[in-house]
């Protein structure tokens, strides 16, 4: 990771741990958008743990902007732990459709080996179009769009990102702590003091 | 509704936790209210909050409402009495236009850290989405501005939210929270199992945890420094931490500098107490943060009024950042070592770490830089010499009447600096005013509320002729409630600050800045409030008695220089060590 203060922009994975709160989105996405920050991706999704919600947020900042907009997400009352990390310390996936016409598909063989080539597969498949699904990184599902322009590509969604850290012990140990109702002095809460100049942690 | 009430009230709680009665929304609502200990309300109603206030007829007694003339002025009144008093404020406001005249004053609680817990009537929840008459989305408006906000749709849930709105607010760093209510779960009955206070929400950590080996850090770099200063603020009022921070004070002997929030948390003519921060704040102070060798923030938090130009401050000095908020470690100022945690805790580990000291010529450098200012500004400014009266004499004169027992609710603008500049202030919570938002029309009502939280004590707001037009209905509270708030304007005819600022940095292009005054006399007089209006040195004394000894309000209109500057100055821009005396 880059050093401290080092302006230059990057792309983050934030991994936002919540409750389940209605307004938590709005109150998250308020935090970026004061400093005029442009999500690039943002997706939420059940956690490793029951009743437990995980934002995956996506943004392109510098390092010292992303560690003080994550402090204050971790703030909000109903956050229980903010993580950022650089792509090189996630493992990281986008998911995209494509709708092209079925009769280009059938005529021409070199369409159906590009798929192949970029690792789709194909989800429905109809008389008057095809639908393929790949799966990857930003750059992968990019091409994909580029080589299926010219066949008469219909239709293209792209879902938000999804991101596991590479060093996380998940968060059953973290939420033990929280759930105590007066933690414990050992309990090392202030990460971000332990580990100023390593990677995984605020 | 009075039967629910004897109801509510005559069942023990035991009883209750049993059984349950049947109850309303609304009269939970207020039993919870008296089960946190508030026994006073600053609010307005309106349609959507009408089962509330119906609830409220019959609790009278016990909960002492006291009827604003706008929200705003209600909101207002609410931190001034949490100010004061350093309890949560409570406030109730209707839905649509009542709730949004809330925002701003939701907004200066949150940059100010004051516990509030707002009561917004929301529209039936059927209704919610269908742009019913009143309906505005409260807690998308102010979810930005406040700690926490929830709405309510169903009546059982209101014991709880209530609970942990009281608890977000107090607790770690305190903020406003605001419970939006729809008009059915106001209405709604439930059985009601009685009312337990919050203590823990997983998800929350009011205090970061202390560690140690920081404080030692701390402690290391502080004996080690041969010219170490002391920056706080309000954090040591929040954190109840006066006397610690005190004791850490004497016993290392640095000299200590306070933000306008932080003012009061040591007296004024403490001995180390070297004067104040930031724009309009004292010359040593300014100059020195760029020639001491450890910087120890506590309770601060390096606002750019302080800082001025961020790139040239402090930069040879190592920083020591003591604060309850994680998120304000690093945000302006990189700190060498960060304290995280209460400083009611954190400050009594430094103070037994450190070794005693004393910083006899460092502090020596603070005084000869105060003797410059005095020569060069503060002399002209409390002791004048022109035909015109000053801000700073009628604060001068004030001073030696109260003895700096007073509590001081200032507006903004130029008297805001002059006031937080040269009140004397013997005791914490005592210098009340609207620090990082800036919200003129705060003090009128802000006094109003800060002489409900401690009755004991003479409350006084000195606000500019700009900031009292803008809140000026609340005089019809005071008339109507008798609370005994005593006001001075001081009235330069000019939106003083902006034209200041016309002054120096724009040819002097006035550009509406030139305002009119209504006669407050007469304005004061229409509201049954005895009032005087001087504009002659020889008056100003027995003015100030006269107001003071009055029993009952009392609006004092002092007509002072039209274009007097605040200095010193740092200008937008420029490093607090080019601090400007003229």
């Amino acid at each position: 990771m880059s050093t401290e203060n080092t302006p230059i922009k990057q792309e983050y994975n934030i991994t936002v741990y919540t409750e389940n709160q209605i307004g938590l989105l709005g109150r998250i996405a308020i935090i970026f958008t004061r400093r005029k920050i442009n999500i690039d991706s943002l997706n939420t999704s059940p956690s490793e743990i029951e009743s437990i919600h995980r934002f995956n947020i996506v943004i392109n900042e510098t390092e010292d902007v992303v560690r003080k907009v994550t402090r204050q997400i971790e703030k909000q009352v109903e956050v229980l732990k903010v993580y950022y990390n650089t792509n090189e310390d996630v493992i990281w996936q986008e998911m995209a459709l494509y709708k092209v016409p079925t009769d280009t598909i059938a005529e021409k063989a070199l369409v159906e080996r590009l798929l192949r080539e970029n690792g789709a597969r194909a989800v429905v498949i109809r008389k008057d179009y095809t639908v393929f699904e790949t799966t990857g990184h930003r750059e992968e599902t990019d091409n994909l769009i580029k080589a299926l322009q010219p066949y008469g590509l219909i239709e293209f969604v792209r879902s938000a990102r999804i991101a596991i850290i590479k060093d996380s012990e998940g968060f059953n140990c973290k939420l033990r702590e929280f759930e105590r109702t007066e933690p414990a002095p050992e309990i090392v809460e202030n990460e971000y003091l332990n580990s100023r100049d390593k990677v995984f942690t605020m | 509704m009075e039967t629910a009430q004897q109801e509510a009230t005559a069942a023990s709680p035991k009883e209750a936790e049993d059984t349950g009665i049947e109850i309303t929304g609304a009269v939970a609502l207020l039993e919870g209210l008296l089960a946190e200990g508030v026994d006073t309300i600053f609010g307005y109603p309106g349609g959507a909050i009408m089962p509330i206030y119906d609830a409220l007829y019959d609790y009278q007694e016990k909960l002492h409402h006291v009827l604003v003339r706008h929200e705003q002025g209600g909101i207002h009144a609410g931190q001034g009495y949490a100010r004061s008093s350093g309890k949560v404020g409570v406030v109730f406001a209707t839905s649509g236009p009542g709730a949004t005249n809330l925002v701003t004053g939701l907004a200066d609680a949150q940059i100010d850290s004051t516990p509030l817990v707002c009561i917004t009537g929301q529209v039936f929840a059927h209704l919610l989405g269908t742009d019913a008459f009143q309906e505005i989305d409260v807690i998308n408006i102010t979810s930005p501005i406040t700690k926490w906000n929830y709405q309510i749709t169903d009546a059982t849930e209101i014991p709880e939210v209530l609970a942990k709105a009281f608890y977000i607010a107090r607790s770690g760093r305190p903020g406003p929270v605001v419970i939006d209510i729809t008009k059915n779960a106001q209405l709604q009955k439930f059985n009601f199992k009685g009312y337990s206070a919050c203590r823990h929400i997983r998800s929350y950590r009011p205090k970061p945890i202390i560690r140690k080996e920081f404080v030692e850090k701390a402690a290391e770099l502080i004996d080690n420094a041969k010219k170490p200063f002391v920056l706080f603020g309000q954090g040591v009022i929040l954190g109840s931490a006066e006397k610690e921070f005190k004791a850490f004070i004497e016993k290392t002997g640095i000299p200590s500098a306070w933000t306008i929030l932080g003012a009061g948390a040591i007296p004024s003519d403490h001995p180390l107490n070297v004067g104040m921060l930031g724009m309009h704040g004292n010359y040593g102070p300014n100059v020195l943060t760029n020639e001491c060798d450890v910087l120890i923030a506590v309770g601060m938090r390096f606002d750019d009024r302080v800082t001025g130009r961020l790139d040239k401050y402090a930069k040879q000095a190592k920083v020591i950042h003591l604060d309850i908020d994680p998120a304000e470690i690093d945000k302006n100022v990189q700190t060498t070592v960060a304290v995280w945690g209460d400083c009611k805790e954190t400050l009594p580990l430094l103070t037994s770490l450190v070794k005693p000291n004393q910083h006899a010529e460092w502090l020596e450098k603070f005084r000869d830089y105060e003797k410059q200012e005095v020569d060069q500004v503060i002399k002209d400014e409390l002791f004048p010499v022109t035909e015109e009266m000053t801000m700073g004499e009628v604060l001068h004169n004030l001073n030696q009447l109260t003895g700096g027992e007073a509590i001081i609710v200032s507006d903004v603008g130029q008297h805001q600096m002059v006031t937080c500049r040269y009140a004397k202030l013997n005791n914490t919570r005592s210098n009340i005013t609207s620090g990082g938002a800036g919200t003129m029309g705060f003090a009128l009502p802000a006094a109003i509320g800060a002489k409900y939280g401690t009755p004991d004590k003479t409350v006084v707001a000195i606000i500019g002729d700009g900031g009292i037009q803008m809140t000026i209905q609340e005089l019809g509270t005071i008339m109507q409630s008798g609370i005994d708030v005593k006001i001075i304007i001081l009235n330069n005819q000019f939106l003083g600050m902006v034209r200041q600022w016309q002054q120096l940095f724009h040819d002097r292009r006035y550009s509406f800045v030139n305002i009119t005054s209504p006669d407050y006399v007469k304005v004061a007089e229409g509201y049954g409030i005895l009032g005087k209006s001087i504009a002659k040195r020889e008056y100003l004394v027995d003015a100030l008695k006269t107001m003071l000894e009055h029993k009952g309000p009392y609006l004092l209109e002092v007509m002072v220089t039209k274009e007097n500057n605040v200095f010193p100055m740092v200008p937008q821009g420029c490093s607090v060590s080019e601090i400007r005396l003229k």
